[in-house]
């Protein structure tokens, strides 16, 4: 008897494959053996690449997005997918919400590029203070006003803290401001387009599952040290302030493990699916020494991935670039409850070190899924398979970050033809 | 540098160790109370900057190091140059002249600077000219700036074309063999070499100033 899923029919042959893909994902998350050899499916633009249509249409088309992201599903059928609009539909809704972190096709870069991110510092060394006693207070009043122009009135809110009884009601006069109505208006339109797409992305994503394929993951998160870096501080400053503020880090970095975690099991529950993705930024071998790896990086996320692994949810982090210092340390967490993705990692060393105790996710090359022949994609797979799936590893295969953007098809083809050949 | 007196040690080893404060008290004091020579004062900030490059080539520091090591000797020579009365009479000879950039399509700059900062420091000459650049601004620079050795650098998987692209019009241009090319970034690996027909490809900013060391001719 078949389903519904939104307005999408499951047969039940749709049904029984869903099921035993999303099993054969779940086999290797608790290190037991599943029937073949798993495939991820990650990319941003590679399904404009695929569908022929341009970068800015993927951003700004739901249309357009939805099918050629369907497409790729249902001829590659992986048996997770990431939840392939959310990497790059937002198109309408950063033009609303006058988005400044970003550069994206039709927006600051051309038709046919990838969004970049503009690494600033979004908040200065002297903030530490503010964030640290209402980091609250310091999104309304600073960051969000820095960050989107939608923002920029909400600096002349009141500071709630401490209103009280009469004073409460005659501090909230700012809210009539022509600056803050203002605000206010461009947030709920930009909301308004973010619910559309969200609706969108909904859809897109009955249309796979009754098709037969679940998402790999259904959230995203980060860890403290990136989110400080990356969001806050940027990336010198980040460096500067191993030095200069060491101390007012490492509290902003536990309080910020403590609201990361939380709001990552809220979006996680929320979607109804395990696993978060966690791209990781900051954690390669040459970006900072093992021992501040371990005093600055480690521990925060550490604890983040505890909690995550409490709340019942797998954390698969993504740890980009060359991590192979690092992997005794990262060992640390209890077996079988999360999937490690190795970007440049040498994943057969990683598979020497954790492979009693994670599940191991990636790491067909870009500069070969870009620039090489099928064969050497097929040779490559191979690789993988004789030394780690053969072995006993639990492995799920993917590109090293997914399939880069300008990814011929060919080599597409071939990397998932080839985990079928040698590994089921 | 062997000729030191006890104070311009300890603010070489200050500098050299990360200790930011005393380092920067010691340096402005010299410059702006005991009238030391400003020149003498570069000079030991170069002596430190040594001292941290081979750090980092040992495997002892890393990237923080290199960036806090660079913003303590901006400062110091902000300090500094203006104090300077007379252009020295002897510029100091530098090893080549290398022209960077992050090629078209990419605006990624962190490790661009940071290889510009480790050439610098170990005697090129840099010209920076920034991210996202055409291939006609390269070969404008290029025809300009006469480098021995031309670094290109990209984060994003688009810079293999972008890199192949630029490398072939140096072809078109007839200006292919007039220097070596070396690229670099995130992903770059000897696929994406042979791919963009560069000569050399460096994972870190130690590599890149050993090719341009070896091209040179200098012993590493």
């Amino acid at each position: 008897m078949s389903m519904m899923i939104g307005p999408y029919e499951q047969s039940d042959a749709a049904k029984a494959a869903y099921d035993a893909r999303w099993e054969r994902i779940m086999a290797c998350v608790r290190l037991e053996q599943p029937d073949r050899m798993p495939v991820g499916f990650q990319s941003f633009f590679w399904p404009a690449t695929y569908g022929g249509i341009t970068y800015k249409e993927l951003m700004y088309d739901y249309e357009k997005a939805k099918k050629v992201c369907f497409d790729v599903v249902e001829e590659f059928e992986p048996d997770g997918v990431y939840p392939l609009l959310m990497g790059t539909g937002q198109g309408l809704a950063l033009e609303k919400l006058d988005f400044k972190q970003l550069q994206w096709p039709g927006h600051g870069v051309g038709d046919m590029q990838p969004y970049q991110y503009l690494d600033r510092e979004y908040m200065t060394p002297d903030e530490y203070d503010e964030f640290l006693f209402d980091p609250t207070g310091f999104y309304i009043h600073k960051y969000l006003p820095r960050v989107a122009g939608a923002f920029e009135g909400l600096d002349k809110l009141p500071i709630f803290p401490g209103l009280h009884y009469f004073r409460l009601v005659n501090g909230i006069r700012s809210f009539a401001l022509p600056e803050v109505r203002a605000s206010f208006e461009k947030i709920v339109a930009a909301a308004e387009e973010v619910n559309v797409f969200f609706g969108h992305h909904i859809d897109w994503v009955n249309r796979i599952n009754a098709a037969g394929f679940p998402l790999f993951n259904g959230s995203n998160s980060v860890s403290p040290y990136d989110f400080i870096a990356d969001y806050f501080r940027g990336a010198t400053g980040m460096m500067k302030d191993l030095y200069r503020h060491k101390d007012k880090l490492k509290l902003v970095l536990d309080k910020a493990a403590v609201f990361l975690t939380r709001m990552t099991i809220a979006n996680a529950k929320a979607s109804g699916n395990p696993i978060v993705f966690i791209p990781i930024h900051w954690a390669p071998d040459a970006f900072m020494s093992p021992k501040q790896f371990e005093e600055f990086w480690w521990p925060s996320f550490r604890k983040m991935l505890i909690g995550l692994i409490d709340a019942d949810l797998i954390p698969m982090p993504m740890w980009e670039s060359d991590c192979t210092k690092r992997l005794e340390v990262i060992k640390d967490i209890p077996a079988g409850k999360c999937i490690y993705w190795f970007e440049r990692t040498d994943i057969v060393k990683a598979y020497e070190v954790l492979g009693d105790r994670v599940a191991l996710r990636g790491n067909l090359s870009p500069s070969l899924l870009t620039t090489g022949k099928p064969e050497e994609v097929d040779a490559a797979v191979k690789h993988l398979v004789d030394n780690i799936w053969n072995k006993g590893g639990k492995l799920i295969l993917d590109g090293a970050f997914g399939i880069p953007d300008e990814t011929p098809v060919a080599n597409v083809r071939a990397m998932f033809g080839a985990a079928r050949k040698y590994a089921g | 540098m062997n000729d030191m007196s006890e104070t311009e040690k300890q603010m070489v080893d200050w500098l050299a160790d990360m200790n930011e404060d005393d380092a920067l008290a010691s340096a402005k004091k010299m410059l702006l109370e005991d009238g030391v020579n400003p020149l003498r004062v570069l000079e030991l900030c170069r002596a430190a900057m040594d001292i941290v490059g081979k750090r980092f080539e040992e495997g002892e520091y890393f990237l923080p190091e290199l960036v806090l090591a660079g913003e303590m000797l901006e400062t110091i020579s902000a300090i500094a140059k203006p104090l300077i009365k007379q252009a020295p009479g002897e510029v100091a000879k530098k090893l080549g002249k290398v022209l960077i950039g992050t090629v078209h399509g990419d605006l990624h700059d962190i490790g661009k600077n940071i290889v510009s900062f480790m050439l610098d420091i170990n005697d090129f000459e840099v010209k920076d000219i920034g991210i996202d650049v055409p291939v006609k601004k390269f070969i404008e620079e290029i025809n300009d700036y006469q480098p021995d050795v031309v670094g290109l650098s990209g984060f994003l998987t688009l810079a293999f074309d972008s890199m192949k692209e630029t490398i072939a019009a140096f072809e078109q241009e007839g200006m292919r063999d007039k220097f070596k090319i070396m690229i670099g970034g995130g992903q770059i690996d000897e696929t994406v070499r042979a791919y963009t027909g560069a000569d050399a490809f460096g994972v870190n900013a130690v590599e890149a100033v050993n090719l341009c060391r070896n091209w040179m001719g200098v012993a590493a």
